[in-house]
């Protein structure tokens, strides 16, 4: 029983660290541009697919497919940013609620119309098969993607709080006009820090899509996850993702198996409105 | 929009011209009425409906001797209205449940059909139906699930698929079959997501079970198109079940296959309730790692040469797609129908009914593998029934059970990967 026990938190903490890998892109646009992005979701499922055509087509593997959805979905991003993001900024809220969104659908569905409906797989295990480990069994695509995760979050905290590039994003996102007259052009900040979230977006893509299927409304299915995880968090905090992703993850699997999964969202929703209720900034954000 | 309408109007009026002078050149043909999808979100079942009734037209109309025993195949035509042609006029519903109801209504007075064949949706087989009862024409069903459809007190409609009951009583015989072969059947598990699939399909198993004394061990219930099916493959391992009954969309179904692999557990029998399971690309994706799967269909392809496996070739040459379940319980409903029609020698509605409850077809006259056609008072085959097939070789389902219809002996246990 206790064994089992271990097994689940294990479980959970490796799940966890896949949300908070696939909501560090989210919380970095919301957190420097104040964009709420509703086509997160679909911008994993493109990191999926260019893993699977990778796989499929150039026989790649994960070794390639990993980098190379990197550097495709930062493209779409610096394109999705100058001919959307850029205008619709200047907008009210609903004009990007709504940009986003028909940006999601059209992602959804230019997919639906390339690949089809069908569900798709990559090969089961393909990276390294399960590990068992003292009874324990681990699966090395669900480690690798955790790890990753860990790695990302790290080097994005870096990135903002060490390097001049960060700082001049976050000056940036703390006064556009301040920033402007010190040299600084936010156009150029802001491409670049879309660049690097869809970049991330499309690494926990293809990373997630070793252990998860593909489809083209998987977006739908991960993206409200990546919502809860950043609002728990606190918007615009990467280290404070890492953080909810790994508490969700875990309260997911523990009431899920101790109590049912029917329940195990209503679990993990109450603990978040309750916590939202008495720190509504959300775990590491600003007040 | 209204040339749209116009240009329908007119192609209506064209077609009902067509078939209007059509019927008066050959005083020996019977219409049949059928109602499909051909338009809308569902019109690929349509476009495979219509192709499965041209090959059964194909096989009444003309002389099959190699089909044996399947009734009405060896003459050319319906011997008991003299060799008269049955002739089918397809109507689209459009996927709406009002649409189907006029469709229904025009078929019958305007083609003044002998009878209606429809209409894949059980929503939109409720409403014309209705029509058809209304004005005394039979009407015919071959592949609504729905439970309400045979409890309208309808005198007109009637039923040859299996419904949910007839699956829980499959599953039900099956497993006893398999511990009378030794296997251990005790503990069962049902697994199943929060849909009215799930929900309404794990309660009619549950009654069945319950009934013959044999409680439902564990009830695994999960919301549908998890993220994470972790927690219950692991309750699974810890409780330990020997059957587990899945009752799942392909989503989670392709999830649970690749979670109990990274978790490394496999029950002694796993049983699937067709819907994820049967999807192509389930199959495509983890049939490798599910390997032994048992699922149900009503359709086997049999071994080469079979009345079934000719049907199925004759499908493949006229559609380009490989028949399915959906196809054969099609194709089986309407040769019940004709076979009806034949026997009434006439196509005076009241005839046809009273042929239609007087039908008793026995397993070897028929395509699919229930047990017989043989109505009761509400109009719903009581001899429909399932087959059990397995996922042998992770790459195609072969008929494992009963043993009349199996192809290969069903493996135990689970294999897995």
């Amino acid at each position: 029983m206790s064994f089992v026990l271990v097994q689940v938190i294990v479980g959970g903490l490796l799940l966890g660290a896949v949300y908070a890998l696939f909501s560090s892109g989210l919380t970095l646009v919301w957190g420097m541009m104040n964009i709420v992005n509703f086509a997160h979701g679909d911008f994993v499922m493109l990191g999926m697919y260019v893993a699977y055509v990778v796989y499929t087509l150039m026989g790649g593997g994960p070794i390639l497919g990993a980098p190379l959805a990197t550097l495709v979905l930062a493209t779409v991003g610096v394109v999705v940013y100058f001919a959307l993001i850029r205008d619709i900024m200047k907008g009210p809220m609903l004009a990007q609620i709504l940009g986003t969104f028909g940006l999601a659908l059209l992602l959804r569905y230019s997919v639906f119309w390339w690949f089809g409906a069908n569900f798709l797989s990559m090969p089961p295990n393909i990276v390294g098969g399960t590990y068992a480990f003292a009874g324990l069994r681990i699966e090395a695509s669900r480690l690798l993607a955790g790890v990753v995760a860990l790695l990302v979050t790290l080097g994005l905290h870096l990135l903002l709080t060490r390097t001049s590039l960060g700082s001049k994003m976050l000056a940036v996102a703390e006064d556009q006009t301040a920033a402007q007259l010190m040299g600084i052009r936010p156009d150029t900040m802001q491409a670049i820090a879309w660049a690097i979230a869809a970049g991330a977006t499309g690494l926990a893509g293809a990373l997630i899509a070793n252990f998860f299927y593909i489809v083209p409304t998987v977006g739908e299915t991960l993206g409200i996850v990546a919502f809860v995880t950043v609002s728990l968090g606190g918007f615009g905090s990467v280290p404070g993702a890492l953080v909810a992703g790994l508490l969700i993850g875990v309260i997911e699997s523990l009431s899920g198996y101790l109590i049912g999964a029917i329940y195990k969202d209503i679990v993990v929703y109450v603990l978040f409105l309750l916590f939202l209720w008495f720190r509504p900034q959300g775990l590491m954000g600003k007040a | 929009m209204k040339l749209k309408h116009v240009t329908a109007l007119l192609c209506a009026a064209a077609m009902s011209i067509a078939l209007g002078t059509n019927a008066r050149a050959d005083d020996k043909v019977v219409k049949i009425g059928v109602i499909l999808p051909m338009s809308g979100g569902t019109a690929s079942i349509g476009a495979h409906a219509k192709a499965a009734l041209e090959v059964a037209t194909d096989i009444i109309n003309n002389a099959h001797p190699e089909l044996g025993n399947l009734p009405l195949a060896k003459n050319a035509g319906l011997a008991g209205l003299g060799g008269a042609k049955i002739e089918v006029v397809i109507a689209d519903n459009q996927g709406n449940p009002a649409t189907g109801q006029n469709q229904a209504l025009r078929l019958i007075t305007e083609d003044k059909v002998a009878a209606v064949f429809g209409a894949y949706q059980s929503g939109i087989t409720l409403t014309s139906s209705a029509i058809a009862e209304k004005y005394g024409i039979p009407y015919l069903n071959s592949e609504s699930v729905a439970a309400n459809l045979t409890e309208r007190g309808f005198k007109w409609f009637f039923r040859t698929t299996p419904i949910a009951t007839d699956f829980a009583k499959a599953y039900v015989d099956f497993l006893a079959d398999m511990k009378a072969a030794g296997a251990k059947t005790d503990a069962i598990a049902l697994v199943h997501d929060n849909t009215e699939y799930g929900t309404s399909v794990a309660n009619t198993i549950a009654g069945a079970f319950k009934e013959k004394g044999q409680p439902v061990a564990l009830d695994v219930a999960y919301p549908v198109n998890a993220t994470d099916l972790q927690g219950q493959v692991l309750q699974l391992k810890d409780k330990k079940p020997d059957v587990i009954i899945m009752i799942s969309y392909t989503s989670d179904a392709i999830l649970f296959a690749k979670t109990m692999q990274s978790l490394d557990y496999k029950p002694a029998i796993l049983l699937a309730d067709d819907a994820g399971y049967s999807d192509p690309s389930f199959i495509k994706a983890v049939g490798k790692i599910s390997q032994g799967v048992f699922n149900r269909s009503s359709w086997s392809v049999g071994p080469s040469g079979s009345p079934s496996a000719i049907i199925a070739d004759m499908y493949k040459k006229k559609s380009g797609e490989e028949m399915d379940d959906t196809v054969g319980r099609q194709m089986q409903g309407f040769f019940v129908l004709a076979d009806a029609i034949d026997r009434a020698g006439s196509t005076d509605p009241a005839k046809i009914q009273v042929a239609l409850k007087a039908t008793d077809l026995k397993p070897e006259q028929l395509m699919m593998g229930y047990k017989g056609v043989k109505f009761d008072d509400k109009g719903q085959n009581v001899l429909a029934s399932g087959l059990i097939i397995q996922l042998q070789d992770g790459e195609n389902y072969t008929a494992v059970w009963p043993k009349a219809n199996a192809v290969k002996a069903p493996v135990l246990p689970y294999k897995g990967w």
